[in-house]
């Protein structure tokens, strides 16, 4: 497929928010529920929400750039039963509806158990999010590289992950008693990450296409080439399914997106939690979303659509 | 149920893209709008067609065979871009079984299209919304058309009658009895998508001369033992009359 850049920004950007916001709510719970935990203090989730809505509005905004007739937006939530699309797009407002009340609820210090029980409906659509995106890909079932259980597990934990390294930047500035946990969950879930999208990386590579050129035109014939598609200067085809890159190039994004997105953040975060540096912790977000944004393009381009079959050679 | 569909025989297809240009201009021409026409005739051209013609070789030089390959939307019986559209512009009629997108409704996502393994859904350029092969719906029921002519505009363009138009639900009917005696088959079975279009292989063409075509059955030699004259290899005015 060829990458759109406003769907990577759309996933990205809105995984990050929901994994702040899980951060978030999981370091409320611990404290509700008494365990050995610090209140942070509602300063820390005001900031928190603030950061978590801006996210989510933004990749909101960039979802727009994705679509041809964006004022009949609207209409996209009348198919929820069939569609992961329709789903995702009533789940992103219910989830950003929640994070704002949540919000509000500690800036107007409303009662802690209508706070918590706003906090577990945010946290739902957070993580129904996760589900309807990596869905929207995963049930595309002749897109052998995103029809897989790995698409979902990724696109939860490699959100959650960059949420939570934002999480543990933002408790530097605002919560320092917390960062250390929140340090630690993060390394945690960058490792979780780099095992689980070299688990798809490796999937994807040994992967047996099942449509051919034979099965494409319907004649069985080991040796057939195409003379000509049919049109000279490009289609829509020919555009929006294909990435026009080398494969050294692809190549070069995988080991770019493996370094930034799991491997760099890792002492970064260790060094930023042992010196409670806020600098370091930025630092490590903004290389590990740097790392994620090649990761999501690598995620498209690698994904090789059958149409391609029936655009092989131009004339 | 009816299911209406093209059966396109690639024995007789010859490539020349009368179905393509007809498709076109009677298509662009409608109430639905046009389809885009990008820089017709300049360097870069770009636009949208539902029907392209494609051409395959197959085998080896010098056992080669060149197929000409018509493709547009094959009207799936289990579409899978039918359930992703997030909008219910794309759908299929109960009716004839005909996979639509109602533009009005359409927000340009393209997920249908990505949905689509045949790559038969083009996004208008100009229009931004999805566009496909109607099966021209506004023609095949178009009262204001003489009866004859109620056919995809590809259909009565073809020279060669390669393509043809009818229900495949019916048994009897012409698309129907092609599939089943001459071997129709679907593209990408793998995928469980049931296209309703079919396609028709090609076909050994064998020519069957009985030994008294070639030999005149008249030959005097026959009659009186004497050489014919002239001898069968060079020309007479029979050959000239044969054909
Ligand atoms: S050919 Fe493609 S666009 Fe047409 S019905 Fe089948 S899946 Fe849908
Ligand atoms: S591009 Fe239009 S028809 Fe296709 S899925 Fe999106 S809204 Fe539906």
């Amino acid at each position: 497929m060829n990458p759109a850049f406003s769907v990577i920004l759309l996933t990205t950007l809105t995984g990050t928010s929901q994994g702040l916001f899980l951060a978030m709510f999981g370091a409320h719970l611990m404290h509700a529920l008494n365990m050995p935990s610090i209140d942070p203090g509602s300063d820390f989730y005001i900031a928190g929400t603030v950061v978590s809505l801006l996210l989510a509005g933004g990749g909101l905004v960039a979802s727009f750039f994705h679509l041809g007739r964006p004022e009949r937006a609207w209409r996209t939530a009348t198919m929820w039963r069939t569609s992961w699309l329709s789903r995702e797009v009533i789940v992103l407002p219910a989830f950003m509806g929640s994070v704002a009340l949540y919000g509000l609820g500690h800036l107007l210090d409303w009662a802690p158990q209508a706070v918590l029980a706003i906090g577990a409906a945010g946290a739902f659509f957070a993580v129904a999010l996760f589900i309807c995106t990596g869905m929207i890909y995963a049930c595309l079932k002749f897109l052998q590289e995103w029809a897989t259980p790995l698409t979902v597990v990724n696109y939860l934990v490699l959100g959650c992950a960059s949420g939570v390294t934002l999480a543990s930047a933002s408790a530097a500035f605002s919560a320092a008693s917390l960062t250390p946990a929140f340090t630690l969950a993060a390394v945690a879930l960058t490792l979780l990450g780099l095992a689980t999208r070299s688990a798809s990386l490796i999937r994807n590579s040994r992967i047996r296409h099942r449509s051919t050129l034979q099965s494409a035109i319907g004649i069985h014939h080991p040796r057939i080439v195409q003379k000509s598609q049919g049109l000279m200067g490009g289609s829509f085809n020919t555009r929006e399914f294909f990435h026009h890159r080398t494969l050294a190039f692809l190549r070069s994004v995988k080991w770019t997106f493996l370094l930034l997105a799991f491997i760099l953040p890792l002492p970064l975060l260790a060094f930023g939690a042992l010196n409670a540096s806020a600098p370091l912790l930025c630092l490590a977000f903004v290389i590990q979303y740097i790392g994620l944004l090649a990761e999501r393009w690598y995620f498209f381009a690698q994904a090789n659509h059958p149409q391609n079959l029936y655009y092989q050679t131009i004339s | 149920m009816t299911q209406m569909a093209l059966v396109i025989d690639l024995n007789v297809c010859v490539g020349c893209q009368a179905c393509v240009t007809s498709c076109k201009s009677w298509n662009t021409s409608g109430t639905a709008g046009a389809l885009a026409d990008l820089r017709p005739y300049d360097e870069d051209p770009t636009g949208t067609f539902f029907n392209r013609v494609q051409t395959f070789e197959v085998g080896s030089y010098p056992n080669t065979e060149t197929v000409h390959f018509p493709k547009s939307c094959l009207h799936c019986e289990e579409p899978p871009c039918v359930p992703v559209c997030p909008t219910g512009a794309s759908y299929k009629r109960e009716e004839d079984g005909i996979v639509l997108v109602d533009y009005d409704k359409c927000i340009g996502c393209k997920y249908c299209s990505w949905a689509c393994p045949y790559g038969a859904r083009e996004l208008d350029m100009e229009r931004k919304e999805m566009t496909k092969c109607t099966l021209c719906v506004d023609r095949i029921y178009n009262e204001d058309l003489p009866e004859r002519d109620r056919k995809p505009a590809c259909v009565l363009a073809c020279p060669t009658s390669a393509r043809l138009f009818g229900d495949v639900h019916d048994p009897e009917s012409v698309v129907s009895t092609a599939i089943r005696e001459r071997g129709g088959y679907q593209l990408m079975p793998e995928w469980a998508t049931q296209p309703a279009n079919h396609y028709l292989p090609r076909r050994k063409t064998e020519i069957s001369i009985r030994p008294d075509q070639i030999m005149r059955t008249d030959n005097p030699r026959k009659v009186d033992g004497l050489q014919p004259k002239p001898d069968a290899s060079s020309p007479a005015l029979d050959d000239a009359a044969s054909w």
